[in-house]
C-alpha cells in the first residue's frame, strides 16, 4: 500500500508519460498530437518538481530554527523547460497553421493522401 | 581574452541570431552567419591545440565553481567533434547566398540565416558543455531551430517532414531529460564529470538503469538509430539545399556525441558493456540500420532521399563501434563522425547545385541524366564523394572501413566483418544507380549547355570533396585526434 | 625521386591528353612520347635491381603505422617493363584503330588509359599491402569508362559485371584478408621470405589464402572469372593491353606477390594444398568454354582466364623453380595474348568480321596479321619457337621437381586443348577459301603493332636467359 499511496507522482508521472505518448501516436490529427506531446512533457514537470518538496523541509529561505529546507534547483530547471515547452508548442502551433494553409486539413491520413496524389501527378516539383 | 574562448564559442553565434533578426538585411545575414562560423572554427580550433597540448580544459559560465555552477569543458572528444562541427558550418556558410536566395522567400531568407546560427550556437553547445541540463537546453534550442530550418523547403511536403521531425525530436528531448531527471534524484548534481564521481556510489541501480535507459532512447530518436529514424528521410529530402548539408553533417553527430558521453563518461563503461547486454544492442541495431537502410537506398527514386537512407545506414557504422567496444572500433565510430560529415556534406552541396541549375524543387533519379556532361565538375565531385561512401582506398570512408573491420577482427567476430564490407557492397549499388544515370544516361535533347553550379557554391562544395579525398591520405588530425578521444573514453575516470 | 616518376609520368599524360582534347594529333603524340619517356625510365632501373638493389620510397603515412610504399623488385620490374612497353605498342594500335572504327570519345579513352596505366605501374611498384589495394582498386575504377566506352545497353551491362565482381571481390575478400594479416602479423610489408611465418597455420593460413586467391578478382579464378567476357564489350585495343596485359597481369602479380612476400616461399605446403585444384580445374574448364565460343574475343578471353590460372597453378606448387615460371609466364602470356587481341581488332577493322566461323580465308587477304596471330597461338599453346613455350618448360620443371602429378596433367591436358582452339583458326584463315567482301589488311599503325608483338613473343623464346635472370632474382 506504501508503494502506491508513497509514490502517487512517480505513479502520476508514469500516467501522464503513457497517456501523452498515446495521444501522440494513436490520434491523426495534429492538434491532438501537439496536445499529446504537451502533456508529456508535464510528465517531465512532475518528476522534477514533486521530490523537490522534502517531508518537513520549509521553503528555501534560511531563516533562523530551520534545518531541513525543499529543494529550489528543480524548480529553476522545470521553470526552463516549462519555457522550452512553450516554444516547442509554439512552433507546432505555427506548423499546424501552415500546414492548413497549404494543405487544407490537419488530419494526417488527409495530407498523406493529398501527398500521394501529388507525387503520382508530378513528381518533380518543378517550381 | 583568450581563456574566454569556451563561452565564446557558443556565445557568438548565439548573439549573432536575434541581431540578424533585428537588422532584417539579407547581406548582413548572410555576412554575419559567415563571419561567425569561420570565428566558430578558430575559436575550435585553438581549444583542440589547448587539450592536445594540456588537457582538459574547464571554464566556469558567471565564475560560479562546479559543480554548483555550470562548467564548459573541453575534453579530447569533445574537442574533436567541436572542430568537425565549425568546419562543416564554415564550408555551408559561404555555400547558403545562392542558394538560400533561389529556395526559399525573399522575405524569409533573413530567417534562416538566423535559424542556422541558433542551430549552430546549439550544437556548439550540446558538445561543450559539462553540465546535463544545460545539454538539454541547447539540445532543444539547435533542434528547434532544425525544425524551422526543415520547414523553409520549398515543397509543402517539408512542412509535414518538419512536423513529425519535431514531434519525434521532442519526444527524443524528453526522454532525455527524464533520464537526467532520475539521475539527479540519484546522484544530486548536474555537473557530469560529478554524477559520474557519484554514480560509483550509489547502491540502487535500478534508478539509474532506468535513466540509461531513457537517454539511450531519447538520444537514439535524435541520432535516428535504426528503428527510430522515420523522420530522417522526409526531413533530408524536403529541407532546403544548404539545410540538409549541415543537418546531415552535424545534427545526429552531437546526438552520438551526446551518447558517447554518456556511457563513456559518466556511467562506468566497465560493468556497462559487461553486465548490460549493451555491446548486443548496439550491434544488433548498428548491423540492421547499415544492410537494411543501404538496401532501401539502392530501390529510392528521389536522389535526395537515397542520401538520406544512405545517412541512416552510415550512422549505423557509427553506432557500431561502440557496440564493438575497443580502440580500434571506437577510433572507427569517432573518426567517422567527421569523415561522413565530409562525405555527406558534399554530397548534399553538390545536389544543391545541380537542383539550381535544374531549376527543380526535387530531384528524381532522371534528373541527373547526362549530368556528366552537363556538369562535369559536379559529377565527378559525386562520383569522389560516393566512393568515400563505399569506402574506396584513397578517400575517407575508407579510414573508417579499415577501423571497423579491424575492431570486429581483435573482437574474433568475422561475421561482423562479412557485414560491415557487405553493407559497403550495398552501397556500391546505390551509388552506382547515381553513376549510372549521369554518365550513361543521355540527357534530354534540348537540355541546356554546359553549365555550373555558381562559383561559390562549387567552391565550397569541391573543397568538402577534396576533403574527403584529404582524409583519405592525411589523417593525422582524423585519426590522430578520434583515437585520442577513444582512448579518453575507455580510460574513464580512472 | 625516379621510383615517383614511374607513377607520375602515366598521370602527367592523363592530364596532358585531356589538354589536348582539340588537337588529335598533338594528342596522340604525347601518349606516344609518355610511353617511350616511362618505359625508359623503368628501364634504366633494371641493372640495379638485377645486382639486388630495392630502390625504395617513403610517399607518406595514411594511417599510424601504415605508409604508402612504393619499392621496386625483380618481379615487379617484370610487371612495370611489360606494361610500359606494351603501352607504347598499344598506344600506336589504338591510333589506328581509333581512327579507323571512326570512334567517338577518343580523348576521354586516352585519358583513362595512361591513368590505368598509372594505376597498373603502381600495383607493379607497391612496397607493401596497402599501396597495391589503393592502387588495384584504382585500376578497377578507372578502368570502368573504358569497358563502357561505347555507352549503349550492351556496354552498360557488361560494365556493370566488371565492376559488380571486380568490387565485389575486393571488398568482400581483399580486405578483411588484408585487415586479418594486418592483425596477424602486425605489418603489411612486402617482405622477401614472407610476413606470416609461423603467425598462422593449418586452416586458417588456407583460409587466408583464399580470401586473397578470391579477393583479388584480376586473376580470374573460377568462379571470379565473369567479369573479363564481359569486359569483351570494350574496344579491343583496351581488351588487348588491359585485359590481357595491365589489369589481369595485375591480378595474378598481385597473387605471386602475396605469395612470395606475404606468405613466403618456405611457407607450409598444406596451406596451399587446395589451390592447385582450383587453378587447374579454372585452366581445363575455361579452355573447354573457349573451344565451344565462336566470338574470336570470347573465345580469347576465355584463353585468358585459363593462362592466367597456369600462373596461380605454378605459384600454388611453390617451389622456386615453379615461381619463376610464374613470373615468367606473366610476360609471356602478356606479350603472346595482346598479339592475338591485336589481330584480332585488326579483323575487325579491316574484315568487320568477329565470329571464329566467319575466318575462312581471311588469313589469305591479311597475311601479317594472321602470321602475328599463328605466332601467338603458338606461345599459347606453348610451342617454339614462342615465348609460351619457355614459361611452359619451367613450369613442368617445377611440377616435376616437386612431383605434382596434379599440375602436369592439367598441363598437358590444356596444351591439347589449346591446340584444339587456336590451330583450327589458323587453318580457316590460311587455307580455306575466302567468302564475302574484298578487303585488305588493317591500318598500318595496327599490323605495326601486331608485328611488332608477334617479333617480340619470337625473342623472348630466344633471349629467355633476361626474364629468367629476373625471374630467379625475385627470390633473393
Amino acid at each position: 500500500m506504501s508503494t502506491v499511496a508513497g509514490h502517487y507522482s512517480y505513479w502520476m508521472t508514469i500516467v501522464l508519460i503513457v497517456a501523452g505518448m498515446y495521444i501522440l501516436i494513436a490520434r491523426g490529427n495534429l492538434m491532438k498530437k501537439l496536445l499529446g506531446l504537451a502533456v508529456l512533457q508535464s510528465s517531465v514537470y512532475l518528476l522534477y518538481i514533486a521530490p523537490a518538496k522534502l517531508l518537513g523541509g520549509t521553503a528555501p529561505i534560511v531563516a533562523q530554527g530551520y534545518t531541513v529546507y525543499s529543494n529550489p534547483l528543480p524548480h529553476v530547471l522545470i521553470l526552463t523547460a516549462i519555457v522550452v515547452g512553450v516554444a516547442t508548442l509554439a512552433l507546432g502551433l505555427a506548423m499546424v497553421v501552415r500546414i492548413r494553409e497549404a494543405y487544407g486539413s490537419i488530419e494526417e491520413d488527409e495530407i498523406l493522401a493529398r501527398d500521394r496524389a501529388d507525387d503520382d501527378r508530378a513528381p518533380d516539383g518543378a517550381r | 581574452m583568450l581563456e574566454h574562448v569556451p563561452a565564446l564559442q557558443v556565445a557568438l553565434p548565439l548573439v549573432a541570431a536575434p541581431l540578424i533578426v533585428l537588422v532584417r538585411s539579407r547581406r548582413f545575414a548572410w555576412l554575419a552567419t559567415t563571419v561567425v562560423s569561420y570565428l566558430c572554427l578558430l575559436f575550435s580550433i585553438q581549444l583542440a591545440w589547448r587539450v592536445a597540448a594540456s588537457g582538459p580544459v574547464s571554464y566556469a559560465i558567471g565564475s560560479w565553481p562546479p559543480p554548483w555552477g555550470i562548467e564548459y569543458r573541453v575534453d579530447a572528444l569533445s574537442a574533436f567533434v567541436l572542430v568537425a562541427v565549425s568546419l562543416t558550418a564554415s564550408f555551408v556558410a559561404p555555400y547558403a547566398q545562392r542558394s538560400i536566395a533561389v529556395e526559399v522567400a525573399r522575405d524569409r531568407q533573413y530567417l534562416m540565416y538566423a535559424m542556422y546560427c541558433l542551430s549552430l550556437a546549439g550544437l556548439l553547445g550540446i558538445v561543450i558543455t559539462g553540465d546535463a541540463f544545460n545539454l538539454f537546453v541547447f539540445l532543444e534550442i539547435s533542434s528547434l531551430a532544425s525544425y524551422v530550418l526543415v520547414a523553409l523547403g520549398q515543397r509543402r511536403q517539408a512542412l509535414m517532414a518538419a512536423y513529425q521531425y519535431m514531434l519525434m525530436g521532442t519526444v527524443g528531448a524528453t526522454f532525455y531529460v527524464i533520464g537526467v531527471g532520475l539521475l539527479y534524484l540519484m546522484t544530486g548534481t548536474l555537473n557530469l564529470v560529478d554524477m559520474a564521481e557519484r554514480l560509483r556510489a550509489v547502491e540502487d541501480a535500478r534508478p539509474v538503469l532506468v535513466a540509461l535507459a531513457f537517454i539511450t532512447v531519447g538520444m537514439g530518436l535524435k541520432l535516428a538509430l535504426f528503428p527510430l529514424h522515420h523522420w530522417l528521410p522526409n526531413a533530408y529530402a524536403y529541407a532546403p539545399s544548404m539545410a540538409t548539408a549541415f543537418l546531415a553533417a552535424t545534427g545526429t553527430k552531437v546526438s552520438v556525441y551526446v551518447l558517447l558521453r554518456y556511457y563513456f563518461t559518466v556511467f562506468d563503461p566497465v560493468p556497462l558493456f559487461s553486465h548490460l547486454p549493451t555491446e548486443e544492442v548496439f550491434v544488433a541495431l548498428s548491423v540492421a540500420a547499415m544492410i537494411v537502410a543501404s538496401f532501401i537506398a539502392v530501390f529510392e527514386k528521389d536522389v535526395k532521399r537515397l542520401f538520406a537512407w544512405s545517412s541512416v545506414a552510415q550512422i549505423g557504422y557509427i553506432t557500431l563501434g561502440i557496440g564493438v567496444d575497443n580502440q580500434s572500433s571506437l577510433t572507427g565510430s569517432i573518426v567517422h563522425l567527421l569523415n561522413h560529415g565530409v562525405t555527406k556534406g558534399a554530397i548534399f552541396l553538390l545536389l544543391g547545385g545541380v537542383a539550381l541549375r535544374a531549376g527543380l524543387a526535387a530531384l528524381p533519379l532522371r534528373s541527373l541524366a547526362g549530368l556528366g556532361r552537363r556538369m562535369p565538375l559536379t559529377a565527378f565531385g559525386l562520383v569522389i564523394a560516393g566512393l568515400s561512401l563505399v569506402g574506396v582506398p584513397g578517400t575517407a570512408g575508407f579510414i573508417t572501413k579499415w577501423y571497423l573491420v579491424l575492431g570486429a577482427l581483435e573482437r574474433g567476430w568475422w561475421w561482423l566483418v562479412a557485414a560491415i564490407v557487405g553493407s559497403s557492397l550495398i552501397a556500391v549499388a546505390y551509388v552506382w544507380r547515381v553513376v549510372e544515370a549521369m554518365y550513361l544516361h543521355p540527357g534530354d535533347a534540348g537540355a541546356p549547355h554546359r553549365r555550373e553550379a555558381p562559383p561559390a557554391m562549387l567552391a565550397a562544395a569541391g573543397a568538402m570533396v577534396l576533403l574527403c579525398v584529404y582524409f583519405g591520405f592525411e589523417t593525422g588530425f582524423s585519426v590522430g585526434g578520434a583515437a585520442d578521444a577513444a582512448a579518453f573514453l575507455l580510460r574513464g575516470l580512472r | 625521386m625516379m621510383l615517383a616518376a614511374c607513377v607520375l609520368i602515366p598521370a602527367a599524360v592523363a592530364a596532358l591528353i585531356a589538354a589536348c582534347h582539340r588537337r588529335p594529333n598533338l594528342r596522340e603524340a604525347v601518349s606516344l612520347a609518355g610511353a617511350a619517356l616511362l618505359f625508359f625510365t623503368v628501364l634504366s632501373f633494371s641493372q640495379a635491381v638485377l645486382e639486388g638493389a630495392r630502390p625504395r620510397l617513403l610517399l607518406g603515412e595514411m594511417l599510424p603505422g601504415l605508409a604508402l610504399v612504393l619499392e621496386l623488385e625483380p618481379l615487379g620490374l617484370l610487371f612495370a617493363l611489360i606494361a610500359s612497353g606494351l603501352w607504347f605498342v598499344s598506344a600506336v594500335y589504338s591510333i589506328g584503330y581509333m581512327r579507323g572504327n571512326h570512334e567517338a570519345n577518343q580523348t576521354r579513352f586516352y585519358v583513362c588509359f595512361a591513368a590505368a596505366i598509372a594505376s597498373a605501374i603502381g600495383v607493379a611498384l607497391a612496397g607493401n599491402l596497402l599501396t597495391l589495394y589503393l592502387f588495384y582498386e584504382a585500376l578497377t575504377l578507372v578502368t570502368w569508362p573504358l569497358v563502357t566506352h561505347h555507352g549503349d545497353a550492351e556496354a552498360r551491362r557488361g560494365g556493370r559485371t566488371y565492376l559488380a565482381l571486380l568490387l565485389a571481390t575486393s571488398l568482400l575478400f581483399f580486405l578483411p584478408a588484408m585487415a586479418a594479416t594486418w592483425w596477424i602479423a602486425g605489418t603489411l610489408e612486402f617482405e622477401p621470405g614472407g610476413i606470416l611465418q609461423g603467425k598462422v597455420s593449418g586452416t586458417a593460413a588456407a583460409l587466408l589464402l583464399a580470401l586473397y586467391a578470391f579477393g583479388i578478382g584480376k586473376a580470374a579464378l573460377m568462379p571470379i572469372h565473369r567479369w573479363l567476357p564481359a569486359a569483351m564489350v570494350a574496344p579491343t585495343p583496351v581488351s588487348a593491353l588491359l585485359h590481357a596485359v595491365a589489369v589481369v597481369k595485375a591480378g595474378v602479380f598481385s597473387i605471386v606477390k602475396v605469395v612470395v612476400y606475404v606468405f613466403g616461399a618456405d611457407f607450409g605446403r598444406e596451406a596451399f594444398a587446395w589451390l592447385p585444384w582450383v587453378a587447374g580445374f579454372t585452366i581445363l574448364a575455361a579452355s573447354v568454354v573457349a573451344l565451344r565460343a565462336d566470338n574470336l574475343k570470347r573465345r580469347l578471353a576465355y584463353s585468358t582466364v585459363s593462362q592466367l590460372s597456369y600462373v596461380v597453378l605454378a605459384a600454388a606448387i611453390l617451389t622456386p623453380l615453379s615461381l619463376a615460371a610464374a613470373a615468367l609466364h606473366i610476360v609471356a602470356h602478356a606479350l603472346g595474348k595482346i598479339t592475338l587481341f591485336f589481330a584480332a581488332g585488326a579483323v575487325y577493322t579491316a574484315a568487320h568480321k568477329t565470329e571464329v566461323s566467319q575466318l575462312d580465308g581471311v588469313g589469305r587477304r591479311m597475311p601479317w596479321t594472321f602470321a602475328a596471330f599463328g605466332i601467338g597461338a603458338l606461345s599459347m599453346i606453348g610451342l617454339p619457337p614462342a615465348a609460351g613455350f619457355v614459361s611452359k618448360w619451367v613450369l613442368v620443371s617445377g611440377a616435376l621437381e616437386a612431383g605434382h602429378w596434379l599440375a602436369l596433367g592439367v598441363v598437358v591436358a590444356s596444351t591439347l586443348l589449346n591446340a584444339g582452339y587456336f590451330l583450327p583458326i589458323v587453318y580457316r584463315a590460311f587455307f580455306r577459301e575466302a567468302s564475302g567482301e574484298e578487303h585488305g589488311e588493317a591500318p598500318l599503325p595496327m599490323v605495326l603493332a601486331l608485328v611488332a608483338t608477334a617479333v617480340l613473343t619470337v625473342l623472348m623464346f630466344f633471349f629467355a636467359d633476361l626474364p629468367l635472370a629476373f625471374a630467379r632474382k625475385m627470390l633473393g
